[in-house]
């Protein structure tokens, strides 16, 4: 039994090796690589679950929605699912299209990933996002989905808020739109990748845009548990979203429906109109009341995808690109509401402000002859009456002298060009800094910006002044003609900053552009204090339940070098315009003495084109609270088609019954019962509702 | 001390109650800790799933209530008469593997090893082989040679005989994991039953030969190597062979020094890691109960087997010392195979963990042979 009990020993000693093996495993195992397993079971335990933030709302001056959410049911696919599927989840997207009545085939082609050559209906965003087919399914088509998920793997439905247009087209260009968010942004987003968000929408246009951030909100998370399966189980942390912050805006909704009303109206007058811009500003303040543009269209066919027709319509020419704001991003040459500019400039460069002035039907401009309108001469005028009856040909002269001191052809050192100086001191020639994406500058060109376009462009020149326009000759040899002759102008001396150049100039025609916006900052500071203000839509950003978060400040970002008594000069003037001058025939019959409307009107010429029809204006003349600008592109003339326009806005603000057209009499309610903009923001209540 | 007249029955309550003092008590202990904590464990990992939740932990605890009636009968067996009455047991044994592959044998998970009795209960034949193997090899080796204490070569040939015979059984079903401790059990029994070093150096060298010609020769099926292999390098193919041992890793890994709490593992009840309430069962004490807590069950199984190897050694009777020693083979190689494949150094095969994963026969099978255990300590330890 000696040989056994050894044994038995040895065993034992092999048995408790084999147990102190396994303890010191589970240390290694346990203890050392603890914190890897830990990470790789949160890994293989949890899905993070972004949950999107009820994005703010957008109000207007009186706290009405201009923007708000509502809920819907959103069904959506996802793609990663479907691809991990036999036929690429081909039955289930069969089913689903059984289900909400919908073609297979659509929703194939609204779960691709868009890209070169694949165009909408497709997916813009992220490949790992559920992409939602349809964002307004019933209760049942829901439930049928939901319920039968063993059917619709991959298919989910669920109650999403989406942005709705409680004014439809109202603003739309100024409200802007959401998008899915790309795949790049999702990428530079750190923090937290979003593994499945619903709805990652970003603005892409307009407000939403600019203040995208505040009004986004921060998204919370929730850490769910699943099975190996993939079910959920539990969930194992929660973050609560921080709901976006609402956005007042200065803009009144009504005067912003007016406003683009009598766009549509003034559109419908002028047979040739291709577009409209209106802007109503607060004088004092400098912010926005109303911005418009036309043609305009209903933002709500962004929400849920926007269709290929759908989007191919609002970028198409022929339906006017509605997409665009002509206020803020078009650029039309000003006419004659740019004498502003000039008989500031005028006043500058030393002609006297109480001085006499010769208005001849023409002016010889070096050697040829610059027209007034109409070729009529109205005698010796003041500076008031040049203004109030838009007389060219004194502004010529001025231009021409101008031109001469500064060394006409042959500039001498530094020149001083007082009009594109003064043009600049009103805003022109740059963006208004206004919180919308997009803006345009305008031009203000003057002899340095002649030699940067012909460096630019004299090779081209050169070559056609030789080649001629063969492909222009055959419909039209005299065109052809012409632009050879052009061509071989600007090939030789293109780089000259012509007499021509400079009078063009002094009446907003030749190569000025400007802004709706501009012309309307630009009217602002003259009849307001001097100060050129960089307007804002934005008025303050609050949470929902009403607390202050900032309030959005109006930067003054220039003044006039004008004199008090300078600008109390130029608003007097152009006072009587609405009344006396250009504009009178389209405010006969408005209440001068209850409102007084002064305002300049502009005929701008195009080449090949109508004329643009401008009224830039403001309103009660003695002491401004408004300044409306209204732009037809080729609208004709201004006091046709861009006042009468400009007159109804007035109409509407101050409740006075129109005088002519379908509501000839009847009595109209005023948008601004004060006749004045708001001066305090609405009140929001705990509860996020406003108080009236 | 008087004794109460007649009745034999109050004479065998005497007797059985002496029985019980004479017990080894911490031997005792250590099976309750280790039932009561595979018992818990059942029901953390099957409360998600099971009917009405506790439908499987009741039945757990059925199957433990049988053993401890195994149990209490084993140990009024005088291992000396059972000695006599082997044999008969090994036959027995023998007849369950038979049935198994006959169309009476159902498949559960990929083994033809079950034998279904209706009304969801299920017996596993190849458990009781290893009772069976373990009395059957006692008895042929516990007859040395006259005046040596070494077996006759007779009995060592029979010993091989029948250990041979019971493993290709059982590998016809196909159970690799049964037929390695079966194989460890004639091993053990060959080594305490004092055969010459040359002759087990011999056979574990045509052991080492055997399995590398299988090895070479390709009888086994390509993923049968792979899963046996697959531990080694877990990452190799986490969705495929590596899932097993990554995730039983992972859940053992993410219990950190404490374990997450009773019920609280998520991997235990996401059910990341197959077969958890049976074969990975260490997973979820791994998970729940931290480092401290699996090596508490390390640490009670080491009782447990030092505890049946000083019996083995305190036994007088080579037949006892024989079946105690080889018991403690057997549990311990079991023990290492299966707490060792969950923490990636041991191959994934089928093997419950004794007293701990859930399985009615294999209970059982346990509880007798710790009921052996104590009879052989009741009756051989020096009074």
């Amino acid at each position: 039994m000696i040989r056994t009990r050894t044994r038995l020993v040895v065993i034992q000693v092999l048995v408790a090796s084999m147990l102190a093996l396994l303890a010191v495993r589970l240390w290694q195992v346990q203890v050392v690589r603890g914190a890897e397993f830990v990470e790789a079971a949160t890994e293989t335990r949890t899905r993070d679950v972004v949950v999107p933030a009820v994005r703010g709302q957008i109000l207007d001056a009186a706290g009405r929605p201009l923007v708000r959410n509502r809920t819907r049911l959103v069904v959506s696919v996802d793609r990663t699912s479907l691809n991990r599927m036999e036929g690429n989840g081909r039955e289930v997207l069969q089913r689903l299209a059984t289900v909400l009545n919908r073609k297979p085939s659509e929703l194939r082609m609204r779960i691709r990933a868009c890209g070169p050559g694949v165009t909408r209906p497709c997916w813009p965003g992220s490949p790992y996002q559920p992409i939602p087919i349809d964002d307004d399914v019933t209760t049942r088509e829901a439930l049928q989905i939901l319920e039968r998920q063993e059917e619709f793997p991959g298919v989910t439905a669920e109650v999403q808020a989406v942005r709705e247009y409680p004014g439809s087209s109202a603003g739309a260009q100024v409200l802007g739109y959401l998008q899915p968010i790309t795949q790049e942004e999702l990428e530079r987003r750190d923090g937290f990748k979003a593994v499945f968000s619903g709805v990652d929408l970003v603005g892409r246009d307009g407000l939403e845009a600019v203040y995208d951030k505040e009004l986004r909100g921060i998204p919370g998370l929730r850490r769910v548990q699943v099975d190996r399966l993939g079910k959920v189980i539990g969930v194992e942390r929660q973050v609560q979203p921080t709901p976006g912050d609402t956005l007042i805006t200065s803009i009144d909704s009504k005067v912003q429906a007016i406003t683009e009303r009598a766009l549509a109206e003034a559109m419908k007058s002028a047979p040739t109109a291709d577009g409209a811009a209106g802007v109503v500003l607060d004088v004092r303040t400098g912010r926005v009341l109303a911005l418009a543009s036309a043609p305009t269209y209903n933002p709500a066919v962004w929400t849920g995808g926007i269709s290929e027709p759908e989007y191919q319509r609002l970028l198409s020419g022929k339906a006017g690109k509605p997409l665009v704001s002509r206020a803020i991003k078009g650029e039309f040459a000003p006419g004659s509401t740019f004498k502003i500019s000039s008989v500031s400039a005028m006043l500058r460069d030393g002609y006297p402000l109480h001085g006499h002035y010769d208005c001849p039907g023409s002016f010889m401009v070096g050697s040829r002859p610059f027209n007034n309108f109409h070729g009529i001469g109205m005698g010796t005028l003041t500076l008031h009456t040049a203004l109030v009856k838009s007389c060219d040909t004194i502004f010529y002269r001025a231009a021409y002298e101008q031109w001469l001191r500064d060394g006409g052809l042959r500039p001498r050192g530094k020149t001083k060009e007082p009009m594109a100086a003064m043009a600049r001191a009103f805003g022109f020639g740059r963006a208004t800094g206004i919180d919308l994406p997009g803006e345009s500058a305008g031009r203000i060109p003057d002899r340095e910006w002649k030699k940067q376009l012909w460096d630019v462009t004299k090779t081209e020149n050169c070559r056609r002044a030789k080649s001629g326009y063969p492909e222009v000759a055959r419909s039209s040899p005299s065109r052809a003609a012409f632009l050879k002759q052009l061509a071989y102008e600007n090939c030789l001396e293109g780089y000259q900053w012509r007499p021509g150049d400079a009078a063009n100039f002094s009446i907003g025609q030749g190569d000025v552009l400007v802004t709706p916006l501009q012309l309307a900052a630009a009217y602002a500071a003259l009849v307001g204090d001097g100060k050129l203000r960089s307007p804002r839509i934005g008025w303050a950003l609050v949470r929902p339940d009403g607390t202050m978060v900032k309030e959005i400040k109006v930067p003054v970002v220039g003044k006039l070098p004008l004199s008090q008594a300078e600008r109390t000069y130029i608003r007097g003037a152009l006072s009587e315009v609405a009344s006396d001058g250009t504009a009178a025939g389209a405010f006969s019959g408005f209440p001068m003495d209850k409102v007084r409307v002064g305002g300049k009107t502009g005929t701008a010429e195009v080449y090949g084109k109508t004329d643009t029809s401008w009224f830039a204006s403001f309103a009660p003349a003695e002491r401004p609270r408004f300044v409306v600008v209204v732009m037809v592109s080729q609208g004709g003339m201004g006091g046709q088609t861009a006042a009468p326009a400009a007159r109804k806005i007035y109409e509407g603000i101050y409740g006075i019954a129109p005088q002519d057209g379908q509501d000839k009499g009847k009595p109209v309610r005023a948008a601004l019962p004060d006749h004045r903009p708001a001066t305090q923001l609405p009140m929001i209540k705990r509860d996020g509702t406003v108080a009236r | 001390m008087a004794m109460p007249a007649g009745g034999s029955f109050a004479r065998r309550a005497v007797a059985a109650s002496s029985a019980v003092r004479r017990m080894d008590g911490v031997l005792l202990v250590a099976v309750a800790a280790l039932t009561v904590i595979g018992t818990l464990l059942v029901w953390s990992s099957t409360r998600t799933w099971a009917p009405g939740s506790t439908g499987l932990v009741k039945k757990h605890i059925l199957n433990v209530a049988i053993g401890i009636a195994l149990t209490s009968a084993a140990v009024m067996v005088n291992h000396r008469s059972l000695r006599v009455y082997a044999p008969l047991v090994y036959v027995v044994s023998l007849i369950g593997l038979v049935l198994v592959i006959t169309p009476l044998g159902s498949t559960v998970n990929g083994a033809h090893s079950w034998i279904m009795l209706g009304g969801g209960f299920a017996f596993q034949p190849s458990e009781f082989a290893k009772l069976g193997l373990v009395l059957m090899l006692a008895m042929l080796l516990a007859r040395p040679v006259r005046g040596t204490d070494r077996p006759r070569t007779l009995d060592i040939g029979l010993s091989l005989g029948v250990a041979g015979f019971t493993m290709g059984l059982v590998m016809l079903q196909p159970d690799l994991g049964t037929t390695m401790v079966l194989g460890v059990i004639t091993a053990g029994a060959l080594v305490i039953g004092g055969v010459r070093k040359r002759w087990i150096l011999g056979l574990a060298l045509l052991v080492v030969c055997g399995v590398v010609a299988v090895w070479l020769l390709d009888v086994l099926e390509p993923y049968q190597i792979a899963r046996f292999t697959a531990f080694l390098n877990p990452a190799s193919d986490p969705r495929g062979v590596g899932y097993n041992s990554t995730q039983s890793l992972i859940a053992i890994g993410s219990g950190g020094l404490f374990g997450k709490g009773l019920f609280e593992g998520g991997q235990t009840t996401g059910r990341f890691v197959p077969e958890q309430h049976t074969d990975f069962i260490f997973t979820v004490a791994g998970e729940e109960f931290g480092f401290l807590g699996s090596v508490a069950v390390v640490a009670l199984m080491g009782v447990i087997l030092l505890r049946g190897m000083r019996i083995a050694r305190l036994c007088d009777d080579r037949f006892g010392t024989l079946v105690a020693g080889v018991i403690v083979c057997w549990l311990a190689f079991q023990s290492f195979v299966n707490i060792g494949m969950t923490i990636g150094i041991m191959p994934i095969t089928g093997l419950p963990l004794p007293f701990v994963s859930y399985g009615g026969t294999a209970t059982f099978a346990n509880m007798i042979a710790i009921g052996l255990l104590q009879a052989i300590h009741i009756r051989e330890q020096p009074f």
